[in-house]
């Protein structure tokens, strides 16, 4: 892909991972995804970022269209996870900058991927400030957004926030920018990467927003380490991270489930038609065509969220200990939800099910519903109840958050 | 004694073990803890612990 300048002097110099649809091994990029690299070419020729090791190449020859490698100055590094830092054996072997700048907690990352503590690594946190000569870089931590060692690198004359994880999105595309790719797409996968990246730290998020504002930094172009930059629809992502983390209740609800013989299906439907009634928006998600990281994009702007599996020696089926050990990681906020399971004999799933929502601290609307064997009609109309009364409790939250 | 949760990272902060490659002994309450100790895992300081519920 050719390097594009995104500022005066300023380029984007990453690589296009068009093929990944394993996103750090837990979640799915179907669009594929980018590694952000930018080279600024002041008095002191900065590289922020890298990429995977196994694209170390295509980087080496991003920034070889522009000039020969030794002439980087400095590194800095936002974040060391080994998708943007993987190359940095191989980038300080051809490059040996004056300075690696990180945070304290990048610099004890650094050494504990890498192991090299003769690297020239020079700790910043927040309001430290450096000069490349013409520009100044003004670092801000970020910790857990979403690592410890995250940061954000600001350059107040060009307005531009080099903001590393955050405000990506998953698309592998030959365009650059947000005005380049359809808005409710890139919207859609905003969403997609919040949730199954940054939920577990929605206050943190508010926290930084906050001093942004306080701080009165002009950014008119965010340029994060995955996906498209930010340049025509800044204060819309803005707002859209504050939205995410805010997690206001929505009248929406995800049914989530496996299934051996179609029971557990049976009554997830139901379920959804006692939801409807209430006028609850609803997804159904079979655990067997869904990737956990699909029902969490669906759980975005979902209030409700109720599960249901068969008992299956004694316990729950895999795919949704899988789906509720995902779910609890990511620790959602303020949400409803409900058991739901069938059995054949000794029936422990529904119990199981609801401690294990309980412990994910979600509002549990009790008892449940447990089917032996095949519903009939009254187990199914017990199913469209139970969907109901959680119908109602999201109605509840609603109205009471107007 | 109260045991004490890292609001950032979910750390928890327990008296009885205390964190000592940070100079804090077993058995010291959080409140007594130096008030420029950090959470050891994500870095975060004492006023983002919520006590344990």
């Amino acid at each position: 892909m050719p390097v594009t300048e995104i500022k005066k002097d300023i380029y984007w110099v990453g690589v296009v991972d068009w093929n990944i649809h394993d996103f750090h091994g837990y979640s799915r990029s179907p669009q594929g995804t980018t590694y952000n690299a930018y080279l600024v070419m002041d008095e002191k020729i900065t590289l922020f970022d890298s990429v995977p090791a196994k694209f170390q190449m295509d980087l080496y020859h991003q920034i070889r269209s522009l000039i020969p490698l030794e002439k980087i100055d400095y590194i800095v590094c936002n974040h060391v996870e080994p998708d943007h830092s993987g190359a940095m054996p191989f980038l300080m072997d051809k490059i040996q900058p004056e300075k690696v700048f990180c945070s304290k907690l990048g610099h004890r990352m650094l050494l504990d991927h890498f192991h090299q503590p003769d690297w020239p690594y020079q700790t910043v946190q927040t309001g430290d400030s450096i000069s490349l000569g013409k520009r100044t870089v003004q670092f801000m931590e970020a910790r857990m957004l979403h690592w410890p060692d995250s940061m954000f690198s600001y350059i107040p004359e060009d307005k531009l926030l080099i903001s590393n994880d955050a405000f990506g999105q998953n698309i592998a595309c030959s365009e650059r920018f947000d005005d380049e790719i359809d808005l409710a797409m890139l919207m859609r996968e905003s969403s997609h990467y919040y949730h199954n990246i940054i939920l577990p730290y929605s206050p943190r998020v508010i926290a930084v927003l906050d001093d942004v504002a306080k701080m009165g930094l002009e950014i008119d172009m965010i340029a994060p380490d995955h996906g498209i930059i930010w340049r025509s629809n800044v204060p819309l992502i803005l707002q859209a991270y504050r939205d995410y983390a805010e997690q206001r209740p929505n009248k929406k609800a995800v049914i989530v489930y496996d299934t051996m013989w179609h029971s557990t299906e049976k009554m997830a439907k139901a379920i959804a038609e006692g939801l409807m009634e209430e006028g609850v928006a609803v997804k159904i998600m079979h655990l067997k065509q869904y990737h956990h990281s699909d029902v969490i994009g669906e759980l975005a702007d979902a209030t409700g969220i109720i599960c249901g599996s068969p008992t299956h020696n004694n316990g729950i089926m895999p795919l949704m200990a899988d789906f509720l050990t995902y779910m609890k990681g990511l620790r959602p906020v303020g949400r409803v939800g409900a058991a739901f399971a069938s059995f054949g004999w000794s029936g422990e799933s529904l119990g199981v099910l609801t401690e294990w929502l309980k412990s994910a601290k979600i509002e549990v609307v009790e008892p449940g519903v447990k089917c032996k064997n095949v519903p009939d009609h009254a187990k199914l109309a017990e199913c469209k109840e139970l969907g109901r009364m959680v119908g109602k409790a999201i109605v509840a939250k609603v109205e009471a958050q107007a | 004694m109260d045991k004490y949760v890292c609001t950032l990272c979910g750390y928890v902060y327990d008296p009885a073990i205390g964190d000592p490659d940070s100079g804090v002994a077993p058995g010291t309450k959080f409140e007594d803890i130096p008030d420029d100790w950090s959470c050891p895992v994500c870095g975060a300081g004492k006023e983002d612990f919520a006590k344990e519920d």
